[in-house]
């Protein structure tokens, strides 16, 4: 925001090839995941351990569609031979976008293990500690976006 | 919950197509984080400390990018 106050009309003209329309569907797609994830660990809580998992598989997906259209944004960027190395807005966004990625595809992990961990019959204390610690960090990646996306999207 | 997920669809949705003046839209962005915060992350039954940690990191960290800003336009 600093940066963007810099040079205003570099940050406004740069904005100017993303496509608010994707991020609007990536936001929509975070926010159902974690919706999901909080109504497997409210799931679990009932002993309904096969609702948990399958809610923790649809938020997976999430993240997989998530990924898939960043892949395509990011692709038509680089073919309209834009890059981090081309201005200050798209290093912050490349730069940012990219470290929330990595951190998206290390929730994607987390949330298959849990998957696997609700079919058991019974959490330990402990388990259950996992699946909200777990749970609390795909909505944290999910809260990171949110803030990110009016950031480089909207902010004029 | 599911209130609360569609209303987080119908902010993003809105703001994401009229948009809106920035200060709106970070406040709106602000208003979404609490939620998530308080609704999915399960702070409205937390401890108070730690649920005025994050109201007092959203505030914050809202008024320092408006203050931001507002202060390059």
């Amino acid at each position: 925001m600093w940066a963007r106050g810099q040079d205003p009309a570099l940050f406004a003209s740069s904005q100017e090839h993303l496509h608010q329309s994707r991020a609007v569907l990536n936001t929509v797609l975070l926010l159902t995941s974690s919706l999901c994830v909080a109504a497997a660990v409210k799931a679990t809580r009932t002993g309904a351990g096969e609702a948990a998992r399958r809610l923790l598989l649809a938020a997976l997906a999430g993240g997989v569609g998530f990924w898939l259209v960043k892949i395509v944004e990011y692709g038509q960027l680089f073919a309209d031979d834009l890059s981090p190395a081309t201005n200050d807005f798209f290093m912050y966004y490349f730069i940012l976008t990219w470290l929330h990625l990595l951190h998206l595809l290390v929730g994607m992990g987390i949330l298959a293990y849990l998957a696997s961990l609700v079919r058991r019959p019974e959490l330990t204390p402990k388990q259950v500690g996992y699946l909200e610690a777990g749970g609390c960090y795909w909505h944290m990646v999910d809260l990171i976006w949110i803030v990110l996306f009016p950031l480089f999207y909207l902010v004029r | 919950m599911v209130a609360v997920w569609a209303l987080l669809v119908v902010a993003t949705i809105v703001s994401g197509t009229v948009g809106g003046h920035g200060v709106v839209v970070l406040v709106v962005a602000f208003v979404k984080v609490r939620l998530v915060g308080l609704y999915f992350m399960e702070l409205r039954s937390a401890p108070v400390p730690l649920r005025l940690l994050f109201e007092g990191w959203v505030v914050v960290t809202c008024s320092v990018l408006i203050g931001l800003y507002l202060s390059g336009v």
